[in-house]
């Protein structure tokens, strides 16, 4: 390699009748996307600032910006400090610290860049995670004179978990162990024995100076010994997973169906994997309807064929359904189906994950709501330890089964990122609350099939003369609700109806003894008597259940299990200064002592009701004019009825 | 054969397209008329085809845009048949905001800023493209392709959802909304070459030709129409020129230059030592201009 020669990124002579050379060759530039990876303290923003600056992406006022923020906020003395220029919200700057991730551009002849660059501490896992979730590769950043560190560990699992297959390990600040060869060495030697540990098999190590440009673009004279590529020379030729994705089965996730008229009907989706062509075998999943692919439709004409990446539509020989979320496979070698799947999920949200709780699961083009049914364990991060976890919070990464309210296709997201990469949302705040990675389907889901019996609930229901139904009463303890619910369930007894009470301190008896008190278990508390409720409302009978029920989501999951009309929430609504001061079981007293932990109202929320059926003032009512105003309410709504 | 850099963009910005519209309620393309505009209403064309966008178009218009914008802008639609609003603040009108006389941060405010607010309000959309790029500016950088606004337009840039994969996160509650950015990860260049690459028709400004100009604060502005009040002594001058960016006319300075095709705008773009956004009166008000208008509402 030329060590002398400093090569412009952009063809030799623009200024001549070269840009038409130029503009041709651009037609076959490809597009890399890589990560950085390390701590501000290891360079990294220093190494892109530095990839940015050699690469002739930096124009002149930007550059002229970089030198007066540099004097201003810089570390680096009278030196550009090309850190700044990609710390850019406010906050960062003021703090000196990368927050979020982001996204960096350049190019050279042979490839277009997009690095993802983001920040390194523990606290900011989840930012790494999405960062890399689209790389192709990855930088690991270390500082010569530190050598591997937990960090370094810490991220290059996370590179592996996501995927990554081509990793670069700069051993930068070469300058300040005056290019040691033997330093380098040791730093490799631990690395790649460490790597091989978590199954990263493609590992290139380069000794660096971001600050100083060493063996950045061109071989450095101070490191004659060292004979690899650069770190430019790595990333414009490592290869990319397009060879592999080519070779898979074919995967396209349908995102929209194309209608404009009657005559046209075109799947329109972009191809995760393989290559399709008219005349193709597919299959539509998790449906199973198979048919064979009519036309390759496109803005330019047909096309011949189509392979990843690239956004398609195609029309089938056959009018068989096929709507969003659907994914279009090869006949030959389609995608799992299943509706419950081992996977490792990265939660990402302040709110902890809880196992029972219902989320919005979406995968591709696909939504569902899924619950984790079982935390299996969860991961430290800087060890790879396995540890017991009731529990994920902020940044923690565990494996855990779950389940889906109805199948769906997938692939194992080693095989596929696309196909077995799936996000999970709060159905409160829409927020992205978690990343999974699938690993494959479990076996339960494929051999217990749902049971169909002849006597149905409608049969039962009219057996007994009645509509079945919950009447699900919330509220803080000591508000009422085992009280008013008891009145009513007499009443309704009086009248000759079917029913049933559930009550919570009755409950933790019994089904729910092995249930503490805290968020997680809460949450299983009430999807087990969710549950109950139901295998009740089916059997016919009208199910009261009083229960704290202090959270909105697993009131909407109980909600939700039953179909529409047959839920009642009942709001019972006392105060917690009232609830305390009535303190009937002294719970408050024992809560304030600190005798009790996990009390709701005291150390515990209580989620106000949104939108409940019926809210009755326990401060304005006695029980007994409560229960007959709930019994007015349902008996004018028809939620209940005799005969 | 593996894709190119163009071909993946242009698939990657499908695909989102694509997929705001099977999950918004109301989408609507923002349409600024300027490269990037062109860029991203060719890759609409592209998603739905053979169908027309399943969208409108929406031009805020300040009334000061280039006269060549306006003829652009209805050829452009009436060739393609798609549907057009233009939504012009009419507090704006009364006030008759004036970029010479109110200056540009009141008439980017008013003109644009609320402008868009209005629009968005009055025809209940929730979902909008728009042509912005992260390698335009350093806060851009960090914005998600999809950007969520509260229900008064704010956006808060430590609460962003992460974007993994190729799975976004569309669901909002009610009156809230999302600006969506197919191009976040196209380049000027990228544009250009995508530009030259599909023979996509653009303002005839972008191109070289005498035009009269004016010199103020170092910027060169065209003397588009008799609005532009002329100093004692100034008078216009022909001189050779063209516009990397395109906006308000009073807020853009020309470049002199003589790239009058799409090949050699592209080589003066390699050459250049100068960033696209310089030309651009707007972004040099404040540190982290950009910044701040995007948290008030602004695109």
């Amino acid at each position: 390699m030329d060590r002398s020669v400093r090569r412009s990124p952009h063809a030799p002579d623009l200024a001549g009748a070269d840009i038409e050379r130029y503009l041709e060759a651009q037609q076959y530039k490809g597009l890399l996307r890589f990560i950085t990876c390390g701590s501000v303290d290891d360079g990294k923003s220093t190494l892109i600032g530095r990839l940015l600056y050699e690469a002739n992406m930096l124009f002149e006022d930007q550059l002229a910006v970089l030198e007066a923020d540099s004097k201003k906020f810089g570390t680096q003395g009278s030196e550009l400090d090309f850190a700044l220029l990609l710390d850019g919200l406010i906050a960062e700057r003021e703090q000196g610290i990368t927050i979020d991730v982001a996204y960096r551009f350049f190019s050279t002849d042979k490839r277009k860049f997009i690095v993802a660059d983001t920040p390194g501490h523990e606290q900011y896992t989840r930012n790494m995670v999405t960062g890399a979730s689209t790389a192709d590769a990855a930088i690991l950043l270390v500082d010569a004179r530190k050598g591997v560190v937990m960090q370094t560990r810490r991220h290059s699992y996370l590179v592996s978990l996501l995927g990554i297959r081509h990793v670069v390990l700069a051993v930068n600040k070469m300058d300040l162990v005056e290019y040691a060869r033997t330093t380098f060495a040791a730093v490799e030697d631990e690395y790649r024995a460490f790597a091989k540990q978590i199954g990263l098999a493609d590992i290139c190590c380069i000794p660096v100076s971001a600050l100083r440009g060493d063996n950045i673009l061109s071989l450095s004279d101070k490191t004659r010994w060292y004979q690899g590529p650069t770190v430019m020379g790595y990333l414009e030729t490592v290869e990319v997973d397009h060879a592999r994705l080519e070779r898979a089965p074919f995967r396209m996730p349908v995102q929209w169906v194309n209608r404009p008229h009657a005559d046209f009907r075109g799947f329109a989706g972009i191809v995760m994997s393989g290559t399709i062509r008219a005349g193709d075998r597919i299959r539509v999943q998790p449906s199973g309807r198979n048919s064979t692919v009519a036309r390759l439709v496109a803005y330019e004409g047909e096309l011949r064929q189509a392979g990843p990446g690239q956004s398609i539509t195609i029309t089938l020989a056959d009018e068989i359904d096929v709507s969003r979320g659907d994914i279009i496979s090869s006949a030959d070698a389609p995608a799992g189906v299943a509706d419950q799947f081992e996977a490792t999920i990265v939660w990402m949200s302040d709110q902890p994950m809880l196992p029972g709780r219902p989320y919005w699961l979406k995968i591709s083009a696909k939504t569902v709501t899924a619950t984790i049914t079982h935390l299996k364990y969860r991961v430290n991060v800087n060890t790879l330890e396995h540890l017991a976890a009731k529990r994920l919070e902020l940044n923690e990464i565990g494996v855990c089964n779950v389940a889906v309210d109805r199948s769906i296709a997938f692939d194992p997201y080693r095989e596929n990122r696309d196909t077995g990469g799936f996000i999970l949302i709060d159905r409160l705040s829409n927020n992205t609350v978690g990343a999974g990675l699938l690993h494959f389907a479990l076996r339960r889901s494929e051999n217990i099939h749902w049971q169909a019996t002849d006597i149905h609930k409608q049969a039962r229901s009219l057996q007994k003369g009645q509509k079945a139904c919950v009447l699900w009463f919330t509220g803080l303890s000591g508000a009422g609700k085992s009280t008013i619910a008891n009145l009513i369930e007499k009443q309704l007894y009086a009248r000759g109806l079917h029913t049933y009470l559930l009550d919570g301190d009755n409950v933790r008896h019994g089904l729910n003894r092995d249930l503490g008190f805290t968020d997680e278990d809460r949450v299983e508390n009430i999807r087990r008597v969710a549950e109950v409720a139901k295998l009740m409302v089916d059997a016919g009978l009208i199910v009261l259940v009083s229960f704290i029920s202090p959270f909105r989501s697993e009131r909407r999951m109980a909600r939700a299990m039953v179909e529409d009309g047959e839920f009642i929430e009942i709001y019972v609504d006392a105060p917690l200064a009232v609830a305390e001061e009535r303190d009937p079981k002294g719970l408050y007293r024992k809560a304030r002592r600190g005798e009790l932990k996990n009390f709701t109202g005291i150390d515990s929320p209580y989620e106000t009701p949104e939108h409940p059926e019926i809210r009755v003032d326990t401060t304005a009512n006695t029980p007994e004019s409560a229960a007959d105003l709930i019994i007015a309410f349902l008996d004018e709504s028809g939620a209940i009825r005799s005969g | 054969m593996p894709m190119t850099h163009l071909q993946h963009l242009e698939a990657e910005s499908i695909h989102i397209i694509r997929e705001v519209v099977a999950e918004a309620e109301k989408p609507v393309m923002l349409y600024s008329i300027g490269k990037d505009s062109s860029v991203m209403l060719r890759l609409a064309m592209k998603a739905f085809h053979p169908a027309k966008p399943p969208f409108p178009l929406l031009h805020v218009d300040t009334t000061w845009k280039f006269r060549d914008m306006y003829e652009f802008r209805d050829r452009t639609v009436k060739e393609l048949r798609i549907d057009l609003i233009v939504h012009v603040n009419p507090e704006g009108l009364k006030m008759n905001i004036n970029p010479f006389v109110h200056g540009s941060t009141m008439h980017t405010d008013i003109m644009k800023t609320q402008a868009l607010k209005q629009a968005l309000d009055t025809y209940g959309f929730d979902a909008a493209f728009g042509g912005a790029r992260r390698d335009e500016e350093k806060s851009r950088a960090k914005e998600r392709i999809f950007s969520f606004r509260s229900a008064q337009h704010h956006w808060d840039p430590k609460n962003q959802r992460p974007e993994l994969w190729r799975v976004y996160n569309c669901r909002k509650h009610q009156r809230e909304s999302i600006r969506v950015f197919p191009l976040s990860n196209w380049t000027e260049l990228d544009v250009w070459q995508y530009i030259q690459r599909e023979s996509i028709p653009v303002v005839p400004l972008y191109f070289s030709k005498e035009r009269p100009v004016v010199e103020r604060d170092g910027a060169l502005i065209l003397v588009d129409d008799d609005r532009m009040p002329l100093g004692e002594g100034e008078a216009p001058v022909m001189r050779t020129v063209r516009f990397r960016t395109l906006g308000c006319y009073p807020l853009t300075g020309a470049i002199e230059s003589g790239a009058d095709t799409v090949p050699a705008i592209i080589q003066e773009m390699l050459l250049a030592r100068t960033s696209e956004r310089q030309g651009r009166v707007i972004d040099h008000d404040a540190t982290a201009s950009m910044e701040k208008k995007k948290q008030d509402g602004y695109f």
